[in-house]
This record gives C-alpha cells, sequence and structure tokens, in this order.
C-alpha cells in the first residue's frame, strides 16, 4: 500500500491542531482575565504540541527528507489540509470559546477513535492527545454555558458565535475519498460516523446554555482540499515569518 | 574489550538525579518520564522516555539533561528515544515523590479518572488539600496554571493560593 494516503491522513489531522493552536496563541497576553490567558495558553501549547506528534510521524511516513518544521513552516496555503473552521480569525471571546467547543468534542471524538487504530504511533499520539482535548472541552462547555445562560449581551454575542460558526460544522465529518483503504484497514476513523455522537453532545450543552443551533443545512467547504479562505494565508504569513527568514537558524 | 562498569540499576540511579526543570523536586524517573534504560554489550544505553503533556516545553531539556548526565557518568553512548504508549499519567508518581511535592508547596495529583459526561455540570470528587496548613476547605480558582501540568487553587482558611499537580 502506498505510504501516500497515511501521509494526508496525517497532514489533516496535525493541520487542524497547528492552526487552531496557533489561533488560540494569538490570545496570549490578550486575555480577558489572568486566569483565562493562561488557559488560553495551555490550550494552544496542547494542540501546537500534538501537531508537532503529527508532522513529525507524517515526516517518516514520507520519507522525503523533510522534518515536522519544514511541514509547519515551508508549506503555502494551498498545501495545507486543516478545516475552515480551524483558520476563522478569534472574533470575540465568545466566538473563540464557541469555536474551541465546537471543534474540542470533534477533537475528543476523533481522538477516541484513533486511539483504537491498528497503527500504533497514531494510536499512542490519540489516546495522549484524548487526555488533553477532554479538559479543552470541559473547559469550553463551562464557558458556553456561562455566556449563553449569562447576561443579555454575553447571550447574544455567543449567539452569534454559534450562528456565524456553524456553517464551518459540516466539513468537519466529510469523510475523504483517498482514506477508504486505510479506514477499511482500521488505520483511520471514518469522520462522517462521529457526527451523530458530535450532535448529541453540542445539542446538550446549547440547550443547558440556552442557545439555538441554526437550521442552515448548507455547508462551507474546501479547507480539506487546500482551497482556504484569505485569513489562512496571513495566519501563515505570521507563522512562518521567522523561519523563513532565517531557514535552518539554530536557537 | 572490557566489562561494562554500570548496569540497568546503575543508570536508574543516575537518572534520579535529573529533575523536571519545572518542578525540581521531582526526578525525571520519578515523574514516570523515563520507561527503560537498556544498557547493550558496549556500554551503549538507550533510555526510553514518554512526554507528560503533548506541548510540555520542557521534554527538550529533559531529553537534553539526560544525554548530558549519563555521559558525565562516563557512558560512552546515549540514545533518548520517545514513546507514547502507554499514554503518561500520573498514577504512575510514587507515594514518596507525592509527599516531596506537597513539602514543596505542590498539591499531588489525586487519582486520574475519566467521566463519561463531556461537560459535566458539577465536579466529582474534593479538591486536594492546602499543602501549606493542609485544611481540606479549598477552591478552583482555574484548571490552568504557570505550567501545563499544574491548575491554580486557593486555600480558604489560611487564604494562601497554590499549585496542584492535575491528575491526568
Amino acid at each position: 500500500m502506498s505510504s501516500l494516503p497515511l501521509f494526508s491522513a496525517l497532514l489533516r489531522l496535525a493541520d487542524d491542531r497547528l492552526v487552531l493552536g496557533h489561533r488560540t496563541s494569538e490570545w496570549c497576553g490578550h486575555g480577558p482575565i489572568l486566569e483565562e490567558d493562561i488557559a488560553l495558553a495551555n490550550l494552544a501549547l496542547d494542540q501546537i504540541g500534538q501537531a508537532n506528534h503529527l508532522l513529525t510521524y507524517a515526516a517518516t511516513v514520507e520519507k522525503a527528507s523533510r522534518d515536522e518544521d519544514a511541514l509547519a513552516y515551508f508549506r503555502d496555503a494551498i498545501e495545507y489540509r486543516n478545516a475552515l473552521l480551524c483558520e476563522l480569525p478569534n472574533g470575540d471571546f465568545g466566538v473563540t470559546i464557541v469555536r474551541q467547543f465546537l471543534y474540542g468534542v470533534y477533537s475528543v471524538l476523533q481522538w477516541d477513535a484513533l486511539s483504537k487504530s491498528k497503527d500504533g504511533t497514531l494510536a499512542g499520539i490519540a489516546a495522549k492527545s484524548l487526555k488533553e482535548a477532554r479538559y479543552h472541552v470541559r473547559h469550553a462547555g463551562e464557558w458556553v454555558i456561562r455566556l449563553g445562560d449569562g447576561t443579555d449581551e454575553s447571550h447574544r454575542r455567543a449567539q452569534v458565535a454559534v450562528d456565524t460558526l456553524w456553517p464551518y460544522t459540516g466539513e468537519l465529518f466529510m469523510q475523504p475519498a483517498d482514506e477508504a483503504e486505510l479506514v477499511a484497514d482500521g488505520i483511520t476513523a471514518d469522520v462522517s460516523l462521529l457526527e451523530l455522537a458530535w450532535e448529541v453532545q453540542v445539542a446538550d450543552v446549547l440547550r443547558r446554555a440556552t442557545l439555538t443551533a441554526p437550521e442552515t443545512a448548507w455547508m462551507q467547504r474546501g479547507g480539506r482540499e487546500g482551497k482556504h479562505t484569505e485569513h489562512l494565508g496571513h495566519l501563515l504569513a505570521e507563522m512562518q515569518i521567522v523561519a523563513r527568514s532565517h531557514p535552518d537558524a539554530k536557537w | 574489550m572490557v566489562a561494562t562498569a554500570y548496569d540497568r540499576e546503575r543508570v536508574f540511579a543516575w537518572l534520579e538525579e535529573v529533575k523536571d526543570p519545572e518542578v525540581p523536586v521531582l526526578s525525571v524517573v520519578e515523574l514516570g518520564v523515563v520507561r527503560d534504560a537498556v544498557v547493550d554489550a558496549d556500554g551503549a544505553v538507550t533510555v526510553t522516555v514518554t512526554p507528560t503533556y503533548s506541548g510540555c516545553p520542557a521534554i527538550r531539556v529533559i531529553e537534553e539533561s539526560i544525554h548530558d548526565t549519563l555521559l558525565a557518568k562516563g557512558v560512552l553512548r546515549v540514545t533518548v528515544q520517545t514513546v507514547f504508549t502507554p499514554a503518561w499519567t500520573t498514577d504512575w508518581i510514587p507515594e514518596t515523590a507525592r509527599a516531596k511535592l506537597e513539602a514543596y508547596g505542590i498539591a499531588p495529583p489525586g487519582l486520574a479518572h475519566t467521566s463519561d459526561e463531556l461537560v459535566p455540570l458539577r465536579r466529582a470528587g474534593t479538591g486536594p488539600r492546602c499543602p501549606f496548613c493542609k485544611s481540606a476547605n479549598t477552591a478552583l480558582r482555574s484548571e490552568f496554571g504557570s505550567t501545563a501540568c499544574k491548575a491554580l487553587w486557593v486555600c480558604a482558611e489560611c487564604t494562601q493560593p497554590f499549585e496542584e499537580f492535575k491528575a491526568i
């Protein structure tokens, strides 16, 4: 079997976490309160760390003599495979937290499925990341309830966040065609099978938060094929500038 | 060829000298980061480590410290390799190390457990006792502290804020 589908699958997993982790790190020094500033920095650190492990493994699978840093810093936007949801700007604290929650539930379900992978390395990374994703979603979920069931203003903003982000959630569950063999072999997990469990978990928290999911059926897509919003280019420009200005620098 | 002057047990004793840079009261062995050490016939040592948190910035420093410490002890060649399975858990930290943590002012971790509920309305279990006045009357301030592995608590008795080593 060609290793290319596995490489592509690992990029999809890694790029989600790297791009969302970078977004989350933008809050560093800007959090609404000190504890939350530290919390968001912690979440970002975990997500970037997970991406680091995945890209390191992807590099060994690809066997193209580029390492995890080359994959992170020397790929252009068109080569990134993250879901569009992860690259959207942070918006206000409500958008940041609601995205962290919507993606977090997906992430827990995906790591849980991948922790049973027949690929030992991937299963190991997944089992480790699952522990972290669980407290990420707990933290974000508690905030969603607090904001949604809080003041009129916090409720309004949280609902705007849900409405804004919702059309970007469908892409998470679109199963890429090139992964069929990997799924059949028990290496990766079919993301379309996670959707029902995701809906149940998300609906439960939204209900407790007195928020409602929009009834839109239209879903944005493109990130998994490298067709991104303009926001990713700006994010990468900032993330990659030092590495590209000083290639092979050591510090 | 000379007989190797050290074995696995000796290597582990040496590794007790390598401390976690962020919690310098614990060795990397007590922390559970060191999973194994293999001494081959030529005296080369392979140390297997597992990261605590995926994003823990201390892991690189720990790997370098293990490498440098063993070389300083006279080991000719040191390889440090990383494994992810089984996933690191604070349950591996022994009682003796937990006592050291508390004496240092960090509440030791409770038992790691996972709830089936993703976002529980109320947290299960009780919090750690204050490492300073030993009161059980403590409140969680933030699940996130100065490092990935710690949470922030405050003692309602002696009003002392303190950190807890998170159970994971």
